[in-house]
């Protein structure tokens, strides 16, 4: 059974969404509800699965209802119609007691704009999760320090939110999502308000902290390329649709639609597709016009970004070994150049 | 459905029963409905007949309240009479130089120790003394009177600004009240203030807290409106009830705006005090007025300078406060 399990989730904002609802599931377009009804589609029948211990990245440009999901899993946002699975346990059924009970123990959030409590120091910042829970003070501050120093930030525990920058408030933001050790993170656009360089080291600090502590994490962005580094599945959303599912190769190598497609038109396939993605299986493969002195063993995960100097400009041939050092298959130059230009 | 037919239906029902009373209750209608049609004349200047009884319903409607119940504002005439009294002579009992100290003190610490402001409050304050040594004790009565208005005003002004906020049908009702409240002339409830409590100082705070609350209740809902939806939902996605959202994040980054509320509060009482001196509530105010009945410009402006220094001193004290916590709650970048 999946962590996390949405299933024909339907949300439209407005007055009279029941009403509404007939409409949007016989298929109308957002646009011609809007026109009609004056309603808005945040979602139209999603549904998908997420895997214990995986980052889920949920991507769209704004508008396509990603933030919209991301809070029906911790019910900020109720369901026009559909049910939210975590755990096995229809969120919508929980009454209000038991509501805020499953936010405070099943998953913590982490906003865009960080969403920190201006007028609590960044170590009551950090604690907040667990005072709601009516931990005890000193047992709570303990566990914030803890938290503060596994994101880097000792030092800065009784300043104010707004004397830090932008950077170091997300990993308040983080510290704090962590310091209830959540089962589920939801992230939503964690990372967009950061410049390049900061983003990209909380990218590597997020993927980090996921190999030590395997959470179930769901990602949303409009960045592909963060998307693609971060995600064991992506979820392409268009319009409250869910366009896409599939491993970041799946979704470079075939896109679904047109719209997926302009996305991945100018990403960097080297960095993200992997050696065993392209290769040449083994029994396929004519190896008898292979010069073995420019024959290089690499493992199958390799990026082929590591590959691309080896092959070009040495014109040499690369095996592909798997984990046991069995030869699985090989690359040349000219797997090398479909990879790199063309959808399969 | 049946809503809208209520409201298409009932409004115009009320209007023509409001024609009909107005026109039977009057002694100065026509003898008959058909002189209306044989002499138009009713059409040029407006006809003495066609005249709400709303003043004789008013007083008729107020005189039955006032004996009826007239009981229970006795009780509430008393208690407050009674905190004004000890409150007035715990200030008037200490010597002026101890009284001066301690505006000092609340200014020293609740501007976050600046030594200018505080020290201007403190000339201020001795100020009102020196302008003429009457001034001393009348202040003290007119600051007697505004500060159980004003704790009345929080008492029951905080409480309904965050009604407002949280519940729009309870926002939608209560807004035309506060306009109502706001643009009515003050006379208007002064005059029942005195038919219930009688003369003095009770109507005047009554009169205070009618004029002064709005401005709080209307600057608690903003405040509490205005606090950033994104740390409302961090909130919310940590699991905190309603309580713990309330009184944990959103009174205190509302502080600001609600202390803002008490700074003008506190200014529309002092406002008030001069007007409520018509009805004898003794104080700065009726200085002003003497001034004014014996053509002496001198004490009518001694007066009204004392009010200003008075107005300074509250102004400061409140507004050191509320700088001092917005410094903090800055939001971040």
């Amino acid at each position: 059974m999946s962590k996390i399990e949405v299933s024909n989730i339907y949300k439209i904002f407005g007055p009279r969404a029941e009403q509404v609802l007939p409409m949007v599931k016989g298929g109308a377009s957002k646009e011609k509800v809007m026109e009609e009804t004056g309603h808005t589609v945040g979602l139209d029948n999603v549904s998908l699965s997420i895997e214990e211990g995986e980052i889920f990245v949920c991507m769209g440009l704004s508008g396509s209802g990603k933030s919209t999901l991301i809070r029906h899993i911790n019910r900020l946002i109720d369901p026009t119609a559909g049910e939210v699975l975590v755990n096995n346990v229809d969120v919508c059924s929980l009454d209000e007691k038991e509501i805020l009970d499953f936010r405070k123990k099943t998953m913590s959030m982490v906003f865009q704009r960080f969403g920190l409590f201006p007028h609590k120091t960044i170590i009551e910042n950090v604690a907040y999760g667990l005072e709601i829970q009516e931990m005890p003070e000193d047992q709570r501050l303990e566990i914030a320090q803890g938290q503060i120093s596994a994101v880097g930030l000792d030092g800065f525990e009784h300043q104010y939110p707004a004397q830090l920058s932008g950077g170091m408030q997300q990993r308040v933001g983080l510290a704090r999502a962590l310091a209830t050790d959540p089962e589920i993170l939801l992230m939503d656009e964690a990372f967009s308000a950061l410049d390049p360089l900061i983003r990209s080291e909380m990218q590597n600090q997020l993927v980090d902290l996921q190999a030590k502590l395997k959470k179930t994490i769901v990602f949303i962005t409009h960045d592909l390329d963060e998307s693609l580094k971060l995600g064991d599945h992506i979820g392409i959303l268009n319009g409250g649709r869910l366009v896409q599912v599939g491993k970041p190769e799946d979704i470079i190598l075939n896109p679904a639609d047109d719209y997926v497609k302009a996305f991945v038109k100018d990403v960097n396939r080297s960095k993200v597709l992997r050696a065993r993605t392209i290769m040449t299986k083994l029994e396929k493969f004519d190896k008898s016009s292979v010069n073995p002195s420019t024959l290089y063993k690499y493992d199958e995960d390799t990026y082929i970004e590591d590959l691309v100097p080896k092959v070009l400009k040495e014109r040499s041939t690369i095996e592909v070994i798997d984990k046991e050092g069995t030869t699985t298959g090989f690359i040349t130059s000219e797997e090398l150049s479909v990879a790199l230009t063309k959808t399969k | 459905m049946i809503k809208k037919f209520l409201t298409y239906f009932t409004f115009p029902i009320i209007f023509v029963w409001l024609l009909v009373v107005s026109y039977n209750s009057s002694k100065r209608k026509p003898d008959s409905v058909m002189e209306l049609i044989t002499d138009p004349s009713w059409l040029y200047d407006w006809p003495k007949w066609l005249d709400i009884p709303l003043m004789k319903w008013i007083n008729d409607g107020f005189k039955v309240f006032n004996e009826k119940y007239g009981i229970y504002f006795e009780v509430i005439n008393d208690f407050l009479l009674g905190a004004i009294l000890s409150l007035k002579k715990f200030l008037i009992v200490l010597p002026w130089p101890v009284v001066i100290a301690l505006v000092v003190a609340i200014v020293f610490f609740s501007s976050g120790r600046k030594l200018g402001t505080t020290v201007f409050v403190g000339i201020c304050t001795f100020f009102i003394g020196f302008l003429h040594p009457k001034f001393w004790d009348k202040a003290i009565e007119t600051t007697s009177i505004m500060i159980i208005g004003i704790l009345i005003c929080i008492i029951i002004g905080i409480p309904l600004g965050i009604a407002m906020s949280r519940n729009t049908k309870v926002r939608n009702a209560i807004l035309p009240v506060l306009d109502l409240m706001q643009t009515i002339p003050s006379f208007c409830y002064l005059i029942p203030g005195i038919m219930l409590f009688g003369l003095g100082a009770v109507p005047a705070i009554i009169a205070t807290v009618i004029y002064a609350v709005p401005p709080l209740v209307r600057l608690t809902d903003l405040g509490i409106t205005l606090v950033d939806t994104e740390v409302i939902e961090a909130a919310e996605a940590f699991g905190a009830s309603k309580k713990q959202k309330l009184l944990g994040v959103q009174l205190p980054l509302a502080l600001p705006n609600i202390m803002q509320g008490i700074n003008q509060c506190t200014m529309m009482a002092l406002a008030m005090v001069v007007i409520a001196s018509m009805i004898g509530t003794r104080g700065l105010g009726d200085e002003v007025l003497l001034g004014l009945q014996q053509l002496n410009v001198g004490k009518a402006t001694e007066a009204g300078l004392a009010i200003v220094l008075l107005a300074i001193v509250l102004d400061r004290i409140t507004q050191a406060y509320g700088k001092k916590i917005q410094d903090r709650n800055r939001p971040p970048k």
